[in-house]
């Protein structure tokens, strides 16, 4: 809400500054939400189904049960997987570790939800290729281990 | 595919998707439930970014904001995508047309990196729902941790892909 305020704060300003600028800027940026409007749509659906299908007692389940290499590697799996946005996944996190979860864990999942995307891979690919998409989410795969690893020796 | 195809592909899936909704059976329902509020969330945020985005488009031409994130700025560049990254707030996918952006006003392709490793691990808002959350030890403790290393993937990627015809462009609609 506060971000749609700005915006129109924003839009309000660059109106009375220049019409044709702001104008331009309009039209370009909904044309690029068009462009992508329906990928999202289709992102959307994926995720719903995902959740619905996978219940909040299995994942629990999993992410509790196994700590070792096993463990880490399935809570990075369903990371890089899942599509949950912060105001979510935090509050879910908090109650995850309140149940008795390792710290580790969620530092990776954590970490694997922000960096990496298997849901939105196809559309990373379409910005930047399938060579710098297939490597970024490889190699935040692995940073996100090791953060995970890190903060569960600290905390 | 045509992006009006796509369009109408989708809605029949989502038709289909709500009458299955209507049923008994709960994944379903909750599937629904879970679309509903993304699909308003999705609804007010992201053409409010668009807009953003397009707004800065016109009125940051290259020359301007080429200084501080293009090819030739080096360390300070670096500083300044990455404060720029933090500033914002969304799903990482909405930082993709962001990054055409910056990559048509000049910026390296370590810069785009980092901006990507900004945008999904450091934004303000989503540090403050951290924080709120997790504790203030967890979020300072994996930001420290996390900045070297999205730092190493930036020089890592540029390493490798500079060397390809590697651009970021815009879907073709």
């Amino acid at each position: 809400m506060l971000f749609f305020l700005f915006t129109v704060i924003v839009m309000t300003i660059s109106f009375f500054s220049n019409r044709e600028k702001t104008y331009f800027g309009i039209k370009k940026g909904f044309k690029m939400f068009y462009g992508i409007f329906p990928d999202l749509l289709f992102i959307l659906l994926a995720t719903s189904l995902m959740l619905g299908f996978i219940p909040e007692q299995t994942i629990i389940k999993y992410l509790g049960d196994s700590s070792g290499v096993f463990g880490i590697l399935i809570v990075a799996v369903i990371g890089s997987v899942a599509l949950i946005p912060a105001f979510i996944a935090f509050p879910l996190a908090a109650f995850v570790m309140k149940a008795g979860v390792s710290i580790k864990l969620l530092a990776v999942f954590i970490t694997t939800l922000m960096m990496v995307g298997v849901i939105t891979f196809p559309l990373e690919c379409r910005y930047f290729g399938f060579k710098a998409a297939f490597l970024r989410n490889f190699f935040s795969f692995i940073a996100a281990i090791l953060i995970g690893l890190t903060i569960g020796l600290v905390l | 595919m045509k992006n009006r195809l796509k369009i109408i592909v989708v809605c029949f899936l989502l038709l289909l998707f709500f009458l299955l909704g209507q049923t008994d059976y709960v994944p379903l329902k909750l599937a629904t439930t879970h679309f509903r509020h993304f699909f308003f969330e999705m609804l007010l945020f992201l053409p409010c970014m668009f807009v953003l985005i397009g707004l800065v488009d016109a009125w940051l031409p290259r020359s301007i904001i080429e200084p501080y994130i293009g090819k030739s700025s080096g360390f300070k560049g670096s500083f300044w995508i990455i404060l720029f990254a933090m500033l914002q707030a969304g799903p990482l996918y909405g930082a993709f047309p962001v990054s055409v952006l910056l990559w048509e006003k000049g910026a390296s392709i370590r810069n785009i990196f980092l901006y990507l490793g900004a945008f999904s691990t450091l934004k303000i808002p989503m540090l403050t729902f951290e924080t709120g959350f997790m504790g203030w030890q967890f979020t300072l403790l994996r930001t420290l941790v996390t900045l070297p290393l999205f730092v190493l993937i930036a020089f890592l990627m540029e390493f490798i892909l500079k060397k390809t015809n590697f651009s970021v462009v815009n879907p073709k609609v």
